[in-house]
């Protein structure tokens, strides 16, 4: 197999190092590491991170190929610096069996850009009232460890609760997508300041943080443990860390979009803004990028979320909600985290690949840059600063927020297991 | 009409001064009565803005002369000008009809300059959709030429000869805080419309 | 420059004074035989209806008439164009026939806002009402008919309402009356009070330029113009308050609670009037309810709109936002 030296490479940022990689390896991490046999790539004090990990990304296959397919999803995967995603269950048809997760799963071991990991659907249907075969799909090829109805909210608690116990069985995780249904009928937007102005149904902080704290508790009851997707709000980021205080099992993720974006750009109706859940106060911001810092947050994950044009290029109400998110994912940490100094690289490392594949149980991911971890490696230009251009994406979909807007960081390479699935920012 | 033509004050020069005015509307109100045989059925309607303050002036003479009370009112003609896509809406001055209104009556229009006579067209039309008068007549401080429309004033204060290139501007006490009429040089401003 | 009238929010005081005076003088061609200016002629504006509103229709309608433009009626109430892709595709099938303004009725908040700046057509757009955003010209014609009582009808001309007490009862939050109003009147130097329970308010509303209260007869005393909002019946199933009985005792209007108003005081109503829910019939019909004569008042202050933006080369109307793209 083919060798690689990757040399002058900041590993997680740290003093300049060479990596070589030997076939799905590291082989070792050195300096004035020995180039015989190997192609070079000079890092010229870029960052390697290792490959990172999504635990919340929609691929839309099966079902809505128009707005990104499980080959488009995981290409922006790689040209993001993934090395693994997990696939949400809301496709169609839903991901609640071991069949349709185990089609995602084939299907991205074929394009062999980034490893895909389904997320299976907890109730059938994502209807709330039945429980999948949760068993069946993890004992699959897919061998699915997370379980989420991502889009609706596990809301009813008795459900809530025996999904909670009986994944126990098998170690796996219920992802809960918190959203009160009740509280949310006909929301819109986050409701404050702005909705009440714009006239859109509020979408309460409470619809979110009520759900969590039911679930923490109800995790708590049951001794197993829960995952909290895309948190967005203060309150909810205190309810986890008195939780966590708690010893009770929560982990949380917060996207990259809530840690930058605020309800203020919905004065604009530009439904490229609307998304679940919802874009909330510069102070909810505030306090999730200090999460993130201290770890009450421990991962970010994407939710990308892509819609094809028609479903966005309309007014505000009739719009679909969500963002893609893979492409411009690690840019929007580093602008938020890293040059606001509250994350260094190795956080970014742990925020963004160690913990998601932890939670995820993403075996292979995640791993320290060391000899003799498989070679699943991200290489970022720090420096770079430019703006977003969607017509560059690899994604099917281009409903972006960052359209024009100027980020830094660029991933120019990435390996899957050795292989190159990014060279000098081009796809393999 | 060119009372929004920029004059530069310092260039122009007074061709009717204060008295010249008041004569000239003294003269202006006898041939009104002569003309009209008493002046018993006149609606004066002045045009805004400055065309509003002459016709009250004129009426006050005529009441004078004719020692009976002379209706006078104002007759906005805005909406009804040919040039309103030529520029940004103006803001509407008023339409005052007094008595009950002009049907069978004497209108006697009053503006202060006498163009290419489209402020004339647009009052006439602006007329037509108030009432229907006996006849209508036309009064003028300053009657400049260059007429662009088949039109022409009953009653002149003073026949201005006048080349394109110059401005007319007419300043009355009741808006200017002194009566003059002032004949000034256009200045030549690229694609400017020509008046 | 603001080419477009969208939110009550977009009018500085001069704008909207300018708006008022222009309807004074609107109002005045309705007492003439011939109720038509030859203003917009070869001009056309097309009314899109996407929600049922005969009576801001034919509001518009009659102002356009009355203005001598070309008028295009489109009611798209019911049809597949409740989806929102349609609605740029009828905005443009309607502009490649040439529409010089589009009047917009959307129950969606921020379709006219997407309209005038999604580039999607060129036309001047002008809202009728969105959703629960704002409705700018039932704000102005509420505000010209104040003036006009309040101050007078020729001593109104170039002034504003400063100082003048405004109360505004009901469901402020579903309303757009109500949004479009206390951004207008807080413009033009009014004090505004909204009244409502508390369910009916919505949160954020801390941050409006106005007073909220609970207690409709506390603030009566010092209104000078009380405003009720229509109370639709099925908001009762939606817990927002618990009978009709018990909305009306707290929050209706009826004669007692009128005599507590200074005797200057005008009711006011932007129709339809639910009577017996909000307003007593006794109330709705005596001689200081304003509601017919804001319907009368409507088709000025909408002429004078049309003429502002559409009667010349370019609007008359300052910017005070700036326009996406």
């Amino acid at each position: 197999m083919s060798k690689i030296l990757i040399r002058g490479a900041k590993v997680l940022g740290g003093e300049p190092q060479d990596v070589l990689i030997d076939g799905e390896t590291i082989a070792e991490v050195g300096t004035g590491l020995d180039a015989e046999g190997a192609e070079v790539v000079e890092a010229d004090g870029k960052v390697l991170l290792p490959g990172l990990v999504d635990l919340h990304t929609h691929l839309r296959e099966p079902g809505r190929e128009d707005s990104e397919t499980v080959l488009t999803g995981t290409r922006a995967a790689a040209s993001g610096g993934y090395t693994a995603v997990f696939a949400m269950a809301n496709t169609f048809p839903v991901a609640d069996t071991a069949g349709v997760v185990e089609q995602v799963w084939r299907l991205g071991r074929e394009h062999g850009y980034c490893d895909v990991r389904p997320v299976g659907a907890v109730t059938v249907g994502l209807e709330g009232r039945k429980l999948a075969e949760l068993g069946a799909m993890h004992e699959s090829a897919a061998g699915v460890t997370v379980f989420s109805d991502d889009g609706k909210c596990v809301d009813d608690a008795v459900i809530m609760r025996r999904a909670l116990e009986y994944v126990k069985a098998f170690g796996g995780v219920v992802a809960q997508h918190a959203q009160e249904p009740r509280l949310t009928e006909g929301a819109q937007m986050n409701e404050g300041v702005v909705s009440a102005e714009l006239g859109l149904g509020g979408w309460p902080a409470v619809a979110e943080e009520s759900v969590i704290a039911r679930d923490v508790l109800l995790a708590d009851h049951v001794g197993s443990r829960v995952h909290i997707c895309h948190l967005s709000t203060a309150g909810s980021v205190e309810i986890v860390r008195w939780a966590k205080s708690r010893g009770i099992r929560v982990t949380a993720e917060v996207t990259p979009h809530h840690l930058l974006l605020t309800d203020e750009l919905v004065r604009t109706y530009n439904p490229v803004y609307k998304v679940n859940p919802p874009l909330r106060t510069e102070r909810d911001v505030h306090a999730l990028r200090e999460a993130l810092a201290d770890g009450t947050i421990d991962i970010v994950a994407t939710d990308h979320a892509p819609h094809p044009h028609e479903d966005k290029d309309c007014e505000w109400a009739a719009a679909a909600m969500g963002m893609v998110g893979l492409e411009t994912a690690l840019s929007v940490v580093q602008e938020t985290m890293v040059d606001t100094g509250l994350l260094d690289w190795a956080g970014v490392a742990d925020r963004m690949s160690f913990q998601p594949a932890r939670i995820g149980q993403a075996t292979g991911h995640g791993r320290p840059v060391s000899a003799g971890e498989p070679a699943n490696l991200t290489l970022v230009d720090t420096a770079y600063r430019g703006q977003v251009d969607p017509a560059g994406f690899a994604s099917r979909s281009r409903n972006t927020p960052y359209e024009g807007r100027e980020l830094p960081g660029r991933v120019t390479h990435t390996w899957l297991r050795g292989k190159a699935t990014l060279v000098d920012g081009k796809l393999t | 009409m060119d009372t929004h033509a920029k004059t530069h004050a310092s260039d122009a020069r007074p061709v009717l001064e204060g008295p010249d005015i008041a004569r000239v509307l003294t003269r202006i109100a006898h041939e009104i009565v002569e003309r009209a045989k008493g002046a018993d059925d006149v609606v004066l309607l002045g045009i805004p803005t400055r065309g509003v303050f002459l016709a009250q002036r004129l009426a006050a003479k005529l009441e004078q002369i004719t020692e009976r009370e002379v209706l006078c009112g104002s007759l906005d003609i805005t909406m009804y000008r040919d040039d309103l896509r030529l520029q940004p809406p103006r803001a509407l001055a008023r339409t005052e009809i007094p008595g009950d209104g002009i049907d069978g009556r004497l209108v006697v229009l009053v503006d202060d300059v006498l163009f290419s006579g489209r402020t004339i067209r647009a009052a006439l039309d602006a007329l037509n959709d108030i009432g229907r008068p006996r006849a209508v007549q036309l009064a003028v401080l300053v009657d400049r030429g260059h007429r662009e429309l088949p039109i022409r004033a009953d009653y002149v204060g003073k026949n201005l000869p006048t080349s394109l290139r110059e401005t007319v501007k007419v300043l009355v006490t009741e808006e200017d805080g002194r009566d003059t009429v002032l004949l000034g040089a256009k200045p030549a401003a690229p694609g400017e419309r020509q008046p | 420059m603001q080419r477009h009238l969208i939110s009550a929010a977009d009018l500085s005081r001069d704008d909207a004074v300018l708006i008022l005076d222009t309807a004074e003088e609107m109002a005045r061609v309705a007492d003439r035989p011939i109720k038509k200016l030859p203003t917009l002629r070869g001009r056309t504006v097309v009314n899109l209806f996407f929600e049922d509103s005969t009576r801001t229709r034919i509001s518009f309608e009659a102002a356009e008439k009355r203005l001598s433009a070309d008028v295009i009626n489109f009611t798209a109430k019911g049809s597949s164009v409740s989806k929102g892709e349609s609605l740029k595709d009828t905005a443009q099938t309607l502009e490649a026939m040439g529409v010089d303004a589009v009047v917009i009725r959307h129950g969606a908040s921020g379709a006219p806002y997407r309209l005038a700046n999604s580039g999607w057509i060129d036309a001047a757009v002008i809202n009728a009402g969105d959703g629960t955003h704002q409705h700018p010209t039932q704000a102005l014609l509420d505000a010209f008919t104040m003036r006009r009582r309040l101050v007078g009808r020729d001593a109104g001309l170039g002034q504003d309402l400063s100082g003048r007490r405004v109360t505004v009862v009901g469901d402020v939050l579903h309303s757009r009356v109500a949004r479009s109003n206390v951004d207008l009147l807080h413009t033009l130097g009014a004090e505004v009070t909204l009244v409502a329970p508390p369910t009916l308010l919505p949160v954020g509303v801390e941050s409006w330029p106005c007073e909220v209260s609970y207690d409709l007869d506390v603030t009566l005393p010092k209104s000078d113009a009380v405003m009720m909002l229509r109370v639709q019946r099925e908001r009762m199933n939606a817990a927002f308050f618990p009978t009709e009985r018990e909305y009306s005792r707290r929050y209706g209007l009826d004669s007692d609670r009128m005599a507590r108003m200074p005797e200057h005081a005008l009711v006011m109503h932007p129709g339809p009037m639910v009577r017996g829910m909000e307003i007593t019939a006794q109330v709705a019909d005596s001689e200081r309810c304003t509601a017919v004569e804001q319907v009368t008042n409507g088709v000025s202050i909408r002429m004078a709109v049309l003429y502002l933006l559409l009667g010349g080369n370019e609007t008359a109307l300052t910017a005070r936002t700036t326009e996406e793209k």
